[in-house]
């Protein structure tokens, strides 16, 4: 449980996380097999077609919670269940305690809730002196040690058998092997007679079906099916997010759950309970039966036009299997209760602004898990959308506010920029920083920093435009501000590309700015609607049949980001959709537009890797242009691992979290090395701003470069 | 009302894939023999399986004693069919009995069911388990044998959702899909089998029914 009072205790917490050897080797082992296990659970179906229809049927569901629970309540309690509806997750306890002290319960069994963990259920109806057993072994390894689970689906994946076998010692009061075939055993002698004995029943719902009154509870170990049939007394816990109008919704949802969230095609046990079934332990033979709701924050949610969309959550936990972050500090440092993407937003809304505000920063934006979501959330967006609000609630802080103000102003900003490259020059040395004051970045110092070119490209732009007589095709040259400051020759690459094929005029709109996306991630959501609104006036898109950039970050952010900065304002939506509909990322407007092909190359054959940038692959969803382009330039493509798993940039990401941005980018190197060349594309300058200082640090010799420098230099002059 | 091969085929792969033993068989006696005999060839207690043997608290080890005797449960069995059971266990030393899984809930050998349905995209059958017994004998019993008739083996859960609507209909109702035996991965992702319910599960296809 993440609970750091503020952002320098925080980033205490992530680097003892970090040194947690045996999380990090489990969850890295667990990240790589997740990829092929989900990928073969999926062969053969149509996976976006599923995932499109599941949030499609949820979101209808979250119009009409309060409609469904009335219609839940009248079919399950015609059955003979009693339904409840808490306002908050302390009623939602408060219900369920008054349930067993009414029927005089002393012991209590419970199959595994993320719900019940939500409200804290165990710690208050302990304290009532009721005794409580978990059943779902996961859950219980976590509860006999006291803590909370770190991961949705497999709680104690943080764990190894040595600690289980220790564990399991104290609690029998004898020595236990450590071999997990027989830890699970023990596990299953000594759970058993817990059932036995016990006068309730608790266990969470996967599904609650509003048209028959029907809860349904998925489990592998089969431990739901003992927890709802042994005792007199069952209560379920559910989010009243889990009501569903038919079976046929919760039967969809099962065709992706298990397959999303650890690639098995379906769950050992599926179980659906109707009304109270007949049990020989109760006083008249049938079970006494209660299904408590919990509201705690989701009508409120229900209600929110942009995080309503966090009501589609099936819990598979998927967010946190693909998230880079995750797997290196685990879900104690990466959740609150909710871990993951979706515990970031979760967080806030079940649990607080206090248990969220330092989390919500530690999200890379790479995109992967809003990729991987069983129910399309948009993940990365509601993520900084929290960061945002809590800013707005909190106060934003100075370096994030000061940042707002420079960036927005575009002339400042330049001037800045400016005069950073006279200061330092007596650091400059060879296009690195060198010679910093340490002191100011000793966390930082895991990359070798570029310097500012001697003259940016806007500054070159009038010396090396081309002259178009009769121009076909009409382009808009977006630059960002790291290849117009930083790495200008990307630019000038591009532009000797593009000129290759007649008939295409550029312009470079010379009071383009800073995209604004570094805004977005430091939460000041203000100052990047002006920010986006100032490029819009100073690139007329009417006038122009492509608006074409370089860097991944900056298309994917003017593509899909301004629409949504302004979704609110009629006339600013339509003038950024008229704006996204011609961005466009230069491999795919080299190779789909210009139609360069291998003829347009020549040049010896070399190896080179390539790593794909989180918002051109994952953001624009282009993969096959780059590559193709790097083969038909004549340039031996050899594949890396994990090639699409961000390099730790993440733009601002790297600046507040350096310790995690340095194990990425290890990672990065490492695979990248490991495929035997000593060359590497891609298409983000922040990207090769960090592979590069990455490799310049290492001191190994490894060329990192634009696709578009690749192309140039092998461009056949005519 | 026939099945296609196919989906015979399809629904073994699938249990195939998740552990779960399918066999086909002419005839519901053939079905009780197997039953028999598999009881036959198990151990008494199956002490690794089970845990028995591990270092147990005094109340978990004080489950033993519930269990003396090798059994088979049969709770939703036609008489006949029991009878018949009965007739092939008793020779083997072997009880058979229809209910009282409360008093058994130390475990015993196998579960004998008719299973509702089956669904050959994931290899699952359905057990309607509103009947207490049938609910326990199926986690309890260390090997749950299925006999699951031909023909209603369907493509996927569609085509079952018309069904098992109209069985939430007539409430209260408990309705189970079960796919291969209890399983877990909790402790590093190692997968075991059996945990809290049965450590095998067998599906016999009951041909041209």
């Amino acid at each position: 449980m993440q609970d750091a009072a503020n952002l320098s205790e925080y980033r205490k917490q992530l680097r003892q996380a970090l040194e947690n050897e045996f999380q990090r080797e489990a969850l890295d082992k667990f990240a790589v097999a997740y990829r092929t296990s989900r990928a073969n659970a999926f062969a053969g179906i149509d996976a976006p077609e599923l995932i499109a229809e599941i949030a499609e049927a949820k979101d209808a569901s979250i119009d009409h919670l309060m409609e469904l629970f009335e219609e839940f309540k009248r079919h399950a309690e015609a059955a003979g269940t009693k339904v409840h509806l808490a306002a908050t997750a302390h009623e939602a306890n408060e219900i369920i305690g008054r349930i067993a002290q009414e029927n005089g319960v002393k012991t209590i069994v419970k199959s595994k809730s993320m719900t019940a963990e939500e409200t804290h259920l165990n710690d208050h109806l302990e304290g009532l002196g009721l005794d409580v057993t978990e059943t779902d072994l996961g859950e219980w390894i976590i509860q006999l040690r006291h803590e909370g689970p770190t991961h949705m689906v497999m709680p104690a994946i943080h764990l190894s058998r040595y600690q289980v076998a220790d564990l399991f010692s104290e609690v029998t009061h004898k020595k236990q092997d450590v071999d997990i075939q027989k830890l699970v055993k023990v596990a299953r002698r000594e759970l058993r007679p817990k059932y036995c004995q016990a006068d309730m029943g608790i266990s969470g719902a996967n599904f609650a079906i509003a048209a028959t009154g029907t809860i349904g509870i998925i489990t592998n170990e089969g431990n739901g099916r003992l927890t709802t049939t042994l005792p007199r007394v069952h209560v379920a816990l559910a989010g009243i997010d889990k009501l569903a109008p038919t079976l046929h919704d919760a039967l969809r949802v099962i065709k992706c759950l298990p397959k999303n969230a650890t690639g098995q095609n379906i769950t050992s046990y599926v179980t659906w309970i109707t009304g109270a079934v007949p049990c020989a332990s109760s006083p008249d033979g049938k079970k006494i039966h209660h299904v408590v709701f919990v509201d705690n924050g989701r009508l409120a949610m229900a209600r929110d036009p942009l995080f309503k969309q966090a009501l589609r959550c099936i819990r598979c936990g998927a967010c946190a299997n693909v998230c880079p972050i995750y797997r290196l500090v685990g879900g104690h440092k990466y959740g609150h209760v909710y871990i993951g993407a979706i515990g970031l937003v979760a967080t806030y809304f079940f649990h607080g602004r206090d248990k969220a505000k330092n989390l919500v920063q530690n999200c890379l934006n790479c995109g992967a898990c809003k990729a991987v979501c069983a129910a399309g959330i948009d993940l990365p967006t509601m993520i900084k959308e929290v960061h945002a609000r809590i800013q707005d609630e909190e106060g934003h802080p100075l370096y994030s506010s000061a940042a707002g103000a420079v960036l927005k102003n575009r002339t400042l900003f330049h001037t800045i920029l400016k005069s950073a490259r006279l200061l330092q020059k007596p650091v400059a040395g060879g296009g690195y920083l060198r010679h910093l004051p340490m002191f100011l970045f000793k966390d930082h110092d895991f990359r070798a920093l570029p310097a500012i070119a001697e003259v940016a490209f806007r500054d070159r732009w009038e010396k090396i435009r081309p002259r178009v007589a009769k121009a076909d095709i009409k382009v808009a040259l977006f630059s960002g501000c790291v290849q117009d400051f930083v790495y200008p020759e990307q630019m000038e690459a591009a532009v000797a590309v593009i000129a290759g094929k007649p008939g295409v005029a550029m312009e470079y709109p010379i009071g383009q700015s800073c995209c604004g996306l570094p805004l977005m991630m430091m939460g000041e959501k203000k100052a990047g609607r002006e920010l986006a609104a100032h490029n819009m006036n100073a690139i007329d898109a009417q006038g122009f049949d492509y608006i074409v950039t370089l860097c991944a970050s900056c298309a994917s952010y003017l593509k899909h980001g301004y629409k949504r900065l302004f979704e609110d304002d009629p006339a600013m939506s339509f003038k950024a959709a008229q704006f996204a509909q011609r961005v466009m990322d230069f491999s795919s407007f080299v190779r789909d537009v210009l139609g360069f092909d291998a003829a347009s190359f020549a040049g010896p054959s070399k190896d080179v890797t390539y790593h794909a940038p989180c918002h051109l692959c994952r953001g624009l969803g282009v993969t096959e242009a780059p590559r193709a382009l790097l083969r038909d330039a004549g340039l031996n493509y050899l594949p890396a691992a994990e090639e699409d798993v961000c390099c730790g940039f993440g733009g601002t990401f790297s600046v507040k979290f350096p310790e995690l941005s340095k194990e990425l980018l290890r990672k990065k190197i490492n695979n990248l090395k490991a495929t035997g060349a000593t060359a590497m594309a891609t298409d983000c300058p922040g990207c090769i701003m960090q592979i590069r200082g990455g490799f310049e640090h290492d001191g190994t010799h490894f060329e990192v470069r634009h696709v578009a420098e690749y192309l140039a230099a092998r461009l056949k002059r005519k | 009302m026939s099945t296609s091969p196919a989906l015979v085929d399809r629904l073994t792969e699938k249990a195939g894939l998740v552990s779960a033993v399918v066999r086909t068989v002419a005839s519901m006696d053939e079905a009780l023999a197997y039953v028999a005999e598999t009881c036959d060839a198990k151990e008494a207690c199956q002490i690794l399986a089970s845990g028995c043997d591990a270092p147990l608290s005094g109340t978990a080890e004080a489950l033993c004693a519930t269990k003396q005797q090798k059994i088979v449960c049969a709770p939703d069995l036609p008489e006949d069919e029991v009878a018949k059971l009965t007739t092939l266990c008793e020779a083997r030393g072997i009880a058979v009995i229809t209910k009282g899984m409360r008093e058994r809930l130390g475990g015993i050998d196998i579960a004998l069911t008719m299973a509702a349905a089956g669904i050959a995209e994931t290899g699952s059958i359905v057990v309607r388990s509103t009947d207490e017994e049938v609910r326990l004998a199926t986690m309890i019993a260390e090997t749950h044998i299925a006999v699951l008739p031909e023909s209603t083996i369907m493509a996927d859960s569609y085509d079952f959702e018309p069904t098992l609507v109209e069985w939430m209909g007539q409430a209260p109702n408990y309705t189970a899909f079960i796919t291969g035996p209890s399983r877990t991965a909790d402790i590093e992702r190692v997968l075991a089998l059996g945990v809290h319910g049965p450590l095998e599960l067998h599906i016999l296809i009951l041909e041209g029914k």
